[in-house]
């Protein structure tokens, strides 16, 4: 293993810290290893938090600050979080509106944040939350998990917090939150594996020759196993489910985010990003907004994913709304 | 009889069996999973050990009750929050008792399993820590007139329903999203399970 570490077990609280030094304009880290905003809690507005393993960033502490989250709690890497850190950020963020957490769809976070959610309740708090399950490599059915959460996760975040920052309670916030899982779906892929830091070894072995298509973002197997192929085919082959979902039709608007894994280069993604909007434009699909760049990725991993959001005018007008966090800035 | 201290030494061999085993769930958790079980339930049960040392000597419930917080707290995961409900509720059914009979024994082994279904959703088959918990339970409940041989048959018990669910298609938890591609690996979960209850066997035939 070859890491830019000083140890495993320091790697998270040392980032956390690096994050807090950088960053001090916008967030604050605070035990037990959470990220609040830092003028959290803002009375009246609801606040919004989310968190899962580490090995994703920028999400999602890089997606704390204005007109986003109001907290994010990291787990060890790909780890879920504890309780005491949901608990911990609810209390941080509730500025007497209530609290939405939002959680994606993986066995381990949703027991952690159902704990915290329950014990937050008991101590007063108003929370509501919503599972994000949007990639279309995993069957969902009642004999799995269900989808995991992904790509849409950033989308989410981004409409939501614009929606809380606005004014909005809970119910419409979470409302908002559910419209967006309804709409986006998402599928990637891996050329070569992750190494989790405490394991000291590549997670799965595959050869200079080989992809995995519909990877998750944790190293775990996707869907099969083959010969690699052209960026354009790959971009093919993770489209096409997307576009049978039904959800997408001609004349729609939607957002295409093209998302690289930690390892891609920016100059992969853009070509792969030319061909997404090649075979849109040839459905009759309209990328409204587009977002290209490596925000949910599985640490080292090269291979990239791919989400589609069907647009409406309230889903853009909260995309469009200013946004002031560490790793997500426009508007303001 | 078994008392506080026997299960604190149920405890710290568990503790140190799983610290034995982390590279082999980490590695069976790599072929399925996220590949994080191995750390992560070290992680915990490193903090147990911690935590043992600063419990006053008193009852049972407590005991396990703290273990179960303990795990919660520390382990994240899917393991943190099933774990530790099953010690949680483990500790709920011994209550104040110092004393512990092989009734109470397997009764307060029911209420832990019966919280790991809670908590998780999963039901036999799901290819999960249930399969090895559910027979080992069933031993436990079956032999109350004969403890040691109880003990022995819940620790063969839940490696035949570790094995067992091998070669199924796991339906819950992460390796679910496999499908197919699960059938034939050893679950990683169901394979800590089946070391808790040879930890159970092995610090009480010790004692």
């Amino acid at each position: 293993m070859k890491k830019l570490i000083n140890t495993p077990e320091r790697e998270v609280d040392e980032a956390l810290a690096g994050m807090a030094a950088a960053h001090p304009d916008l967030i604050r880290v605070e035990e037990p290893n959470i990220i609040v905003r830092k003028d959290a809690p803002r009375p009246g507005k609801v606040g919004v938090i989310s968190g899962g393993g580490s090995g994703h960033e920028p999400m999602h502490g890089g997606f704390v600050g204005l007109g986003m989250l109001d907290a994010a709690c990291p787990g060890a890497v790909f780890t879920s979080p504890v309780p005491d850190q949901m608990l911990a950020a609810t209390k941080a963020v509730n500025g007497g509106a209530g609290v939405l957490h939002i959680v994606k769809n993986y066995t381990g976070d949703i027991m952690n944040f159902e704990i915290a959610a329950e014990l937050a309740q008991a101590e007063g708090i108003e929370v509501a939350s919503v599972v994000i399950a949007d990639d279309v490599a995993v069957k969902d059915s009642l004999y799995t998990a269900g989808r995991r959460g992904v790509g849409g996760t950033v989308l989410a975040e981004k409409i939501v917090g614009a929606a809380a920052e606005a004014g909005a309670d809970l119910k419409t916030v979470t409302a908002l939150c559910q419209k967006v899982q309804d709409n986006v779906r998402s599928m990637g892929m891996a050329l070569t594996s992750c190494t989790v830091p405490a394991a000291g070894k590549p997670t799965f072995d595959i050869s200079d020759t080989e992809m995995e298509i519909g990877v998750g973002i944790h190293g775990e197997p996707g869907r099969r196993r083959e010969a690699l192929r052209p960026a354009d085919e790959i971009v093919e082959m993770l489209v096409t489910p997307i576009l049978e979902e039904g959800i997408f039709a001609s004349g729609d608007r939607v957002l295409a985010f093209v998302n690289g894994m930690g390892g891609t280069p920016l100059i992969e993604l853009y070509v792969a990003y030319r061909k997404v909007n090649e075979i849109l434009t040839g459905r009759g699909i309209t990328i409204a907004r587009n977002l290209v760049g490596s925000y949910i990725t599985s640490l080292e991993m090269a291979g990239l994913s791919i989400t589609l959001l069907k647009l409406d005018d309230e889903l853009l007008r909260f995309w469009d709304a200013p946004v002031k966090t560490p790793a997500l800035r426009w508007g303001v | 009889m078994i008392s506080t201290g026997d299960f604190s030494r149920f405890l710290e061999t568990f503790a140190a069996r799983i610290h034995d085993a982390k590279e082999e769930l980490t590695q069976l958790d790599s072929a399925i999973g996220d590949a994080d079980h191995g750390i992560n339930m070290d992680r915990g049960m490193t903090a147990i050990m911690e935590l043992l040392p600063g419990l006053p000597d008193g009852d049972a419930g407590t005991l396990f009750k703290q273990t179960g917080m303990k795990l919660i707290s520390t382990v994240g995961g899917a393991s943190g929050p099933l774990y530790g409900t099953f010690f949680l509720r483990l500790g709920t059914a011994f209550g104040t008792a110092t004393e512990i009979g092989p009734t109470e024994l397997a009764a307060g082994f029911r209420a832990g399993l019966e919280g790991v279904i809670a908590r998780g959703k999963a039901g036999l088959d799901d290819k999960t820590m249930v399969d090895a918990m559910v027979p080992a339970v069933a031993a436990l409940e079956a032999g109350v007139g004969d403890l040691p041989a109880a003990l022995d048959a819940a620790a063969i018990a839940a490696a035949e329903g570790r094995d067992r669910v091998t070669p199924f298609v796991a339906r819950k938890g992460r390796a679910s999203y496999l499908g197919e591609r699960s059938a034939g690996h050893q679950d990683p979960g169901a394979t800590s399970t089946t070391i808790l209850f040879e930890s159970l066997r092995d610090a009480l035939r010790a004692g």
